[in-house]
């Protein structure tokens, strides 16, 4: 297993054995129960837990309020990593340091702050309910809730490549006749493309498996507002361990398999 | 000729006149992302705290259930991120400054955490030590509790915060490289002393912004703490969970009170990541 490039600097042996046990004990050897765990189930039992009508409409919920919110903030992280990177204005730097917020502030506080935000006698859910529509306790509050939580994402992933392309192309590009657009479509986009899917990944993985800031929000109704982490909770305060298990392991594989076509889709688009 | 001179600098100023709207447009579009979604939230956490003054805010903070939560935080803070911040350090070594097959691998496993939702993380400790668990029946028979106790939620902390040092300290010792480390050793340093006086004070400003964002998880994780804590007030409950509780009973100013606790703490949290941050780069541009 290895081959040493230097020689010289110890502490192969030891770092890597303590990595490799510290690493097994606390993350493989339990994930590797959770899916042992599931063989205690025969392949219907399986089926049956996870083709329940209340299983899929979370699992549809889920998945499909992680990828609008990775989306929403496909767009508003681009915004926001490009006026970032480059304009200097009045409140750069507050901005700047605000971005990452959600990272550090605990997904509970989140939670309570955006239900109270968008409930429909908070400020903002009052305008909302002014002009007709709900937002807490909709998938549209869900959304708004983990588009907030992932935010950083994009931006984070953005910055540093905007950082990097050098203005002479896209003066270059404007200068012989290009719309903005244009610049925008043929320059920009092909050099952003493979961080904006990272970051749109990142955000994806994230919401997917969001609890804390989504439950205060969410209204948490079977069938209609209920998320996949919140009915393994459900199904753990019935002790169905057995059921709590099986939708676990769904999460993860169907979380690996949308990461992986991404990951492919990455790969496709930096190799032409 | 002059006139045609006279087009194409009408035409440039034209462009540049739209650029400039373009610009002002983006910004303002950056600035109201900004105070929609950031500063929105932080103040409505702050008017709902104060909303019945000063007395009722501090009283929430003093009360013993709150107290014994912030401890309990504490103890989980402080016993995951000395842990994880030696794996960090451990990790990062192996994966720096050697090569070997598989590397990629063990990077991607150092990473899992982060793809894995916190309550499947809370998930697999329950299966392991509950009392339905792999270990439960031997663990009722020597009288140790983790699940619905504090070693759980430590162990649920500490999944969930693994990849944090080890993510910031494998690039930036990549980029370093092992000419000091290898110079220190040729003039005679033992493995410590090149590790103490060569690699720590060039990694110094990466690990605290990698202990800096751990920190961050720790202290705020809900969902793997959620499914393990079985919610025993004054004895399992850390802050998040203890904001969750008071929230549910309708306690809203408590429940602010606790949370803007929070909120400042995140907020001095980001102040020292703004600082350590500036260091990494410094070092960088050097």
């Amino acid at each position: 297993m290895s081959r040493r490039i230097s020689p010289v600097i110890p502490g192969f042996g030891l770092t890597l054995g303590y990595t490799l046990v510290y690493l097994s004990l606390l993350v493989l050897i339990p994930l590797g129960a959770l899916f042992l765990k599931t063989t205690q189930l025969s392949w219907e039992q399986f089926i049956a837990v996870i083709g329940a009508p209340r299983v899929l409409a979370a699992l549809r919920l889920s998945f499909g309020t992680a990828l609008l919110a990775a989306v929403l903030n496909g767009v508003i992280g681009t915004l926001l990593a490009w006026v970032l990177v480059r304009y200097r204005f009045p409140g750069r730097k507050l901005i700047e340091a605000m971005i990452d917020l959600p990272f550090a502030l605990p997904t509970a506080v989140a939670g309570i702050a955006l239900a109270a935000l968008y409930a429909p006698a908070g400020p903002v859910g009052r305008i909302a309910t002014e002009l007709g529509f709900k937002i807490a306790y909709t998938p549209l509050g869900i959304t708004l809730a983990l588009t907030f939580v992932t935010l950083p994402f994009v931006v984070r992933t953005l910055q540093p490549v905007l950082a990097d392309i050098p203005r002479e192309v896209e003066e270059a590009a404007s200068c012989l006749g290009a719309k903005p657009w244009q610049v925008f479509r043929h320059v920009l986009l092909p050099a952003l493309l493979p961080a904006w899917l990272t970051g749109f990944a990142l955000a994806f993985a994230r919401g997917v498996g969001e609890y804390g800031s989504v439950i205060f929000i969410a209204g948490n109704m079977p069938m209609k507002t209920e998320i996949l982490p919140l009915l393994i909770m459900v199904k753990l305060d019935q002790y169905d361990y057995a059921g709590a298990t099986a939708i676990g392991v769904l999460m993860l594989v169907v979380s690996f398999l949308l990461l992986l076509l991404i990951n492919l889709l990455q790969r496709r688009i930096s190799t032409p | 000729m002059s006139s045609l001179t006279l087009t194409a600098a009408s035409s440039a100023q034209a462009i540049r006149r739209s650029r400039t709207w373009g610009r002002r447009l983006l910004i303002a579009g950056a600035w109201l992302v900004f105070a929609l979604f950031l500063l929105l939230p932080l103040l409505v956490v702050l008017a709902e705290a104060l909303k019945q003054g000063f007395g009722t805010f501090f009283s929430a903070l003093l009360e013993p259930d709150a107290l014994a939560a912030l401890k309990l935080t504490l103890i989980a803070v402080g016993i995951s991120v000395p842990l994880n911040m030696l794996f960090g350090v451990a990790a990062a070594w192996c994966v720096s400054k050697y090569e070997f097959r598989g590397k990629s691998l063990l990077v991607t496993l150092i990473d899992l955490p982060f793809s894995v939702s916190p309550v499947i993380a809370g998930l697999i400790y329950v299966l392991m030590f509950g009392a339905q668990g792999w270990f439960g029946p031997w663990l009722r028979e020597h009288d140790i509790q983790i699940v619905f106790a504090v070693p759980g939620i430590v162990l649920a902390t500490l999944f969930v915060t693994v990849p944090f040092v080890a993510r910031e300290l494998i690039p930036l010792m990549q980029e370093q490289g092992t000419q000091e480390e290898e110079a220190a050793r040729l003039l005679g340093a033992n493995g410590w002393q090149m590790f103490w006086h060569v690699t720590l004070p060039n990694i110094r400003w990466g690990l605290i912004y990698g202990v800096v964002l751990c920190t961050a998880r720790a202290m705020g994780e809900f969902g793997a703490v959620s499914v393990v804590s079985g919610h025993i007030r004054g004895v399992t409950n850390t802050l998040p969970l203890h904001v969750e509780i008071l929230y549910n009973e309708y306690n809203h100013v408590a429940a602010f009170s606790v949370a803007s606790l929070l909120l400042l703490l995140a907020l001095f949290i980001l102040l020292l990541k703004q600082w350590s941050e500036r260091h990494v780069n410094a070092n960088r541009g050097e």
